[in-house]
């Protein structure tokens, strides 16, 4: 699999489901600088669409989402938002 | 910060509001919040925002749980009667969330001692059911430069104001001195439909949340009218008093005022 895309943190949620897989996945990349890019490692299904569509609505850029298993997804976000102000 | 795995579960649907997120719940945990009053008013105030995980939580109250109150102060229930307010409200709002810390100040408040419990938190909630207290909480918030969440209830109605002292208008910019002894029906003959209470207070609640969150838009100069008969929400707009002897340009108070209690049976 040739990946160019550099990861600067992955977090394996195997096991998690929704909404906990968003919630964990927003707690890491809430810590991560402007720019830099997640890795999350899922193996609920609904979270590999949920995941990257919640994403989106925050601000961020979904990358990638390769399934690496027949039970094993991997979405790679890019963050592109630092926490919405009003 | 890092939350613990109860903490991740426990506020996740916090943590998944964009206006929120784990930075957000993280102000939540670090507030300082302290409720005049364990009553009708405070009493749901406290049971959110320990809910919310509010880390601080000071009850200022020297009343003690009689059967006529649990009609409508639901931090409170029969095996307390007889207990001072302030410890079953720690109780409760402990019980419903080890993450926050109950300080009770089992006191009344007045111009002596009302500084120094105000002035290690950064809001106030004002649930008190008198004048004395409502102008003395007012006055010391505005002094102090203390965010307060002001409201009052009355039969089938209730009203919210958020002051932020010298900011927006405080509470007496509205109404500049107390209503004289008699003016006002006193608590004995008022009522109170008790839900209303938990209406007021849920929405006092919220203003906190909001404020500690800096999110949305406070009922800043703002007075929110709700009547429970009609189902009706009203707001007026209420405008800073230039004039306004504790917060205006020429401060005619400097010094806190003890008035005269004229109501201070609770049966």
């Amino acid at each position: 699999m040739a990946d160019e895309i550099k990861i600067d943190k992955t977090i394996d949620i195997k096991g998690q489901v929704c909404p906990y897989t968003f919630v964990r996945s927003k707690l890491a990349i809430e810590k991560m600088n402007l720019g830099e890019v997640l890795e999350i490692v899922t193996d609920h299904k609904p979270a590999s669409e949920n995941v990257p569509k919640s994403m989106e609505n925050e601000g961020q850029k979904v990358l990638k989402i390769d399934q690496a298993g027949e039970k094993e997804w991997h979405i790679i976000v890019r963050k592109d938002k630092e926490k919405k102000k009003s | 910060m890092d939350f613990t795995e109860d903490q991740i579960l426990r506020y996740s649907r916090h943590i998944l509001l964009p206006e929120v997120g784990g930075d957000g719940q993280e102000k939540i945990l670090n507030a300082k919040v302290v409720l005049v009053g364990a009553g009708g008013l405070g009493s749901p105030v406290g049971y959110y925002l320990a809910a919310a995980g509010v880390g601080t939580i000071g009850v200022i109250d020297n009343d003690r749980v009689e059967i006529s109150n649990l009609q409508r102060q639901i931090a409170h229930n029969t095996s307390r009667l007889g207990v001072l307010k302030a410890d079953s409200a720690k109780e409760t709002y402990e019980t419903l969330n080890h993450d926050v810390k109950v300080v009770t100040h089992k006191e009344r408040l007045t111009s002596a001692n009302i500084k120094n419990i105000i002035k290690d938190y950064d809001i106030v909630v004002d649930g008190s059911d008198n004048f004395p207290t409502r102008y003395l909480v007012n006055d010391a918030c505005v002094m102090l430069k203390k965010t307060l969440v002001s409201a009052a209830v009355f039969r089938f109605e209730g009203q919210v104001m958020t002051i932020f002292p010298g900011e927006g208008p405080c509470y007496r910019c509205l109404f500049e001195v107390p209503p004289p002894p008699g003016m006002v029906p006193s608590c004995q003959e008022a009522g109170i439909l008790g839900v209303v209470t938990g209406v007021i207070g849920t929405l006092q609640a919220t203003e906190v949340i909001k404020a500690i969150l800096g999110i949305g838009h406070p009922l800043k100069g703002k007075l929110l009218l709700w009547n429970a008969l009609d189902m009706s929400f009203r707001t007026v707009k209420v405008p800073r008093n230039k004039e306004c002897p504790v917060c205006g340009e020429h401060p005619t108070i400097k010094e806190l005022i003890d008035y005269e209690q004229f109501c201070s049976m609770s049966h």
